[in-house]
């Protein structure tokens, strides 16, 4: 199994003086899932960052083996004098695929999400969690190896949320990239995840690595079976240690 | 006609986030944007989600409903004209005594020796007419300059802070101050209106047209860079659309100074044939007071013409760009 992303002793400190982040190293292969929780302000977006390169190690090794990265943030970052189908359009566009391939490319996308019939629509016509399934198709169009999610969920009201996190495990299922996963909330981790990483308060450092034993795809009851909730109780578990 | 009333409408350097500028304010944070678009245009919201299944029956309602619209926008303007000449009569038959009334003859006898005399009429739709030519060539010049300039000054950190404070003069320099210099330099023809007008009417351009370019958040930024946008990608993908509101914004308020600039450079360069500003400084000398009201008349309508033309040409396009005129 070739490894994605490979993060080796990351170290991150800001100008401002900020440690972010402290010898972390993590890394995820091709078909895995991970998910990263830990404190507020403890340097989950920033390890995104740096493995996207928007942003620069201090120190340590970042490593991508991928062709085609993609990155879905907190909000859904749409352009909004753009419809649906052209914002899903706009990475072909930037890419230079030719326009009835990329056309072509991001209807399935649309489609793959759920959106058929809605490819017209500018994001002020669509709801909160249609914006973001427009995110997570931009973002899937280009075939990523290598899939960012900086807490996309985490504006979404709660049946939205299990509803998004549903279709997103079936999306990984269908299209196995590598995945990492920046969340609050313990259960999401569990529920999509491969293996979920804890952080400690800052400066983050990694301090479990919990594996999640099922497969894919997921069914949305195991969330009430009760080897779930072990689970779920373990990585809080792990995580109250550290805050 | 004092500095203060030339300058008073333009926009202050510090206040670049003006009400006139508010539905452009929040674009940089994409959650607050949607609530702010809405606030700007109250329709917005109450557009059906999926425009093109306009049910039969409901042609009349909407006819009716977009009657009543109109009266709705129209029925204050109305009221405030009605106001504005009620206090007209007032003043001319119950405060001036009739020995000082011909400071403020009453309308009627204005219209009438003006509007059926075509030896008045015809100059002064021959003069506004000059000047509605100087205001719009200003307003295109101040445009295309004013969008330039903040193209320019948006490409770096340091441009910006090199270029803005040559904007900002410009700005505080009240145009009076300049008038004089632009005379000397420019002579007193049709060429120095033109240059009056620029200089009053570019500020607000480069002011919001920068604003607009910074106006797109850092995350769509990143998703730029992430799939590795030239410069160029991220300025007409990214940068130019994002500012298109606050374009038109400014774009309204030059139209509007454009007009004040146009009659500013009627007022001081006679050379030629005379603008508005010129007959209403020669209607003034001869205290010709029928004929100077019709032209301070004229020349409010042609200010109000041009705000409205703006004002709908902004709804129209923008309306259109953020998809509100159906799927
Ligand atoms: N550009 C920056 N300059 C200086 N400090 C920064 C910068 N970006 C982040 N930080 C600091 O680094 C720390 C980690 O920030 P980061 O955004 O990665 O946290 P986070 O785990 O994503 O938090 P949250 O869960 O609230 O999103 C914070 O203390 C933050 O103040
Ligand atoms: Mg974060």
């Amino acid at each position: 199994m070739t490894r994605t992303l490979v993060l080796d002793d990351v170290t991150k400190a800001f100008p401002t003086g900020t440690v972010a982040l402290e010898e972390v190293s993590l890394s995820v292969s091709a078909g895995e899932f991970v998910s990263v929780v830990g404190p507020s302000g403890c340097g989950k977006s920033t390890l995104l960052r740096l493995a996207s390169g928007l942003d620069e190690v201090s120190g340590g090794d970042v490593e991508v083996n991928a062709t085609s990265t993609s990155y879905v943030f907190q909000e859904p970052t749409l352009l909004e004098w753009r419809s649906a189908l052209r914002n899903v359009e706009l990475v072909g566009e930037l890419r230079g695929v030719p326009k009835l391939e990329r056309r072509r490319r991001a209807r399935e996308a649309l489609d793959l999400v759920g959106l058929s019939g809605f490819e017209k629509q500018h994001p002020r016509q669509l709801s909160g969690g249609m914006r973001m399934r427009v995110s997570i198709a931009r973002a899937l169009v280009a075939e990523p190896d290598l899939a960012l999610f900086d807490e996309p969920f985490g504006a979404l009201d709660e049946i939205t949320r299990l509803r998004m996190q549903t279709e997103l495990q079936s999306l990984f299922a269908l299209k196995s990239f590598a995945g990492l996963f920046i969340t609050h909330s313990v259960s999401e981790a569990v529920y999509l995840s491969t293996r979920v990483v804890v952080m400690s308060g800052r400066p983050g450092r990694v301090v479990a690595d919990i594996p999640v034993p099922w497969g894919y795809p997921r069914t949305p009851e195991l969330r009430y079976e009760p080897e779930f909730g072990a689970l779920v109780g373990e990585v809080s578990a792990a995580l109250g240690e550290h805050s | 006609m004092s500095t203060a009333a030339v300058h008073q409408p333009t926009a202050h350097p510090e206040n670049r986030t003006a009400p006139q500028e508010a539905h452009v304010t929040s674009t940089a944070t994409p959650a607050a944007s949607s609530t702010v678009a809405s606030a700007e245009t109250p329709a917005a919201g109450s557009v059906p989600p999926s425009g093109p299944t306009p049910r039969a029956g409901s042609g009349r309602a909407a006819g009716r409903r977009r009657l009543a619209g109109a009266v709705a926008k129209v029925g204050p303007l109305l009221a405030a004209v009605a106001g504005i000449v009620a206090v007209w009569y007032v003043v001319t038959y119950l405060v001036l005594s009739p020995e000082r009334r011909f400071l403020l003859p009453p309308l009627h006898q204005v219209l009438g020796t003006t509007l059926g005399n075509p030896l008045v009429m015809g100059p002064m739709l021959d003069a506004l007419w000059q000047t509605v030519g100087v205001a719009l060539c200003g307003l295109a010049i101040a445009v295309v300059l004013g969008i330039g300039y903040a193209v320019v000054m948006v490409q770096s950190g340091w441009a910006e802070r090199i270029l803005y404070p040559y904007a900002v003069i410009l700005q505080t320099i009240p145009i009076l101050a300049l008038t004089p210099l632009i005379g000397i330099w420019m002579g007193y023809g049709f060429s120095a209106r033109i240059v009056v007008c620029v200089i009053i009417a570019l500020f607000p351009m480069i002011a919001n047209t920068l604003f607009g370019l910074q106006s797109a958040s850092p995350a769509a930024h990143d998703l730029f860079t992430l799939n590795r946008a030239t410069r160029a990608q991220r300025l007409f993908k990214l940068q130019f659309p994002a500012a298109l509101p606050s374009i038109f914004t400014g774009l309204r308020n030059a139209a509007g100074l454009s007009v004040i600039g146009a009659i500013v450079g009627d007022f001081f360069f006679q050379q030629g044939s005379p603008g508005i500003g010129g007959l209403l400084r020669t209607y003034t000398l001869r205290l010709n007071m029928d004929s100077l009201f019709m032209a301070i008349i004229l020349t409010a309508l042609f200010g109000v013409a041009m705000f409205s033309v703006f004002a709908a040409l902004d709804r129209a396009v923008i309306g259109r760009w953020y998809g509100r005129s159906g799927a």
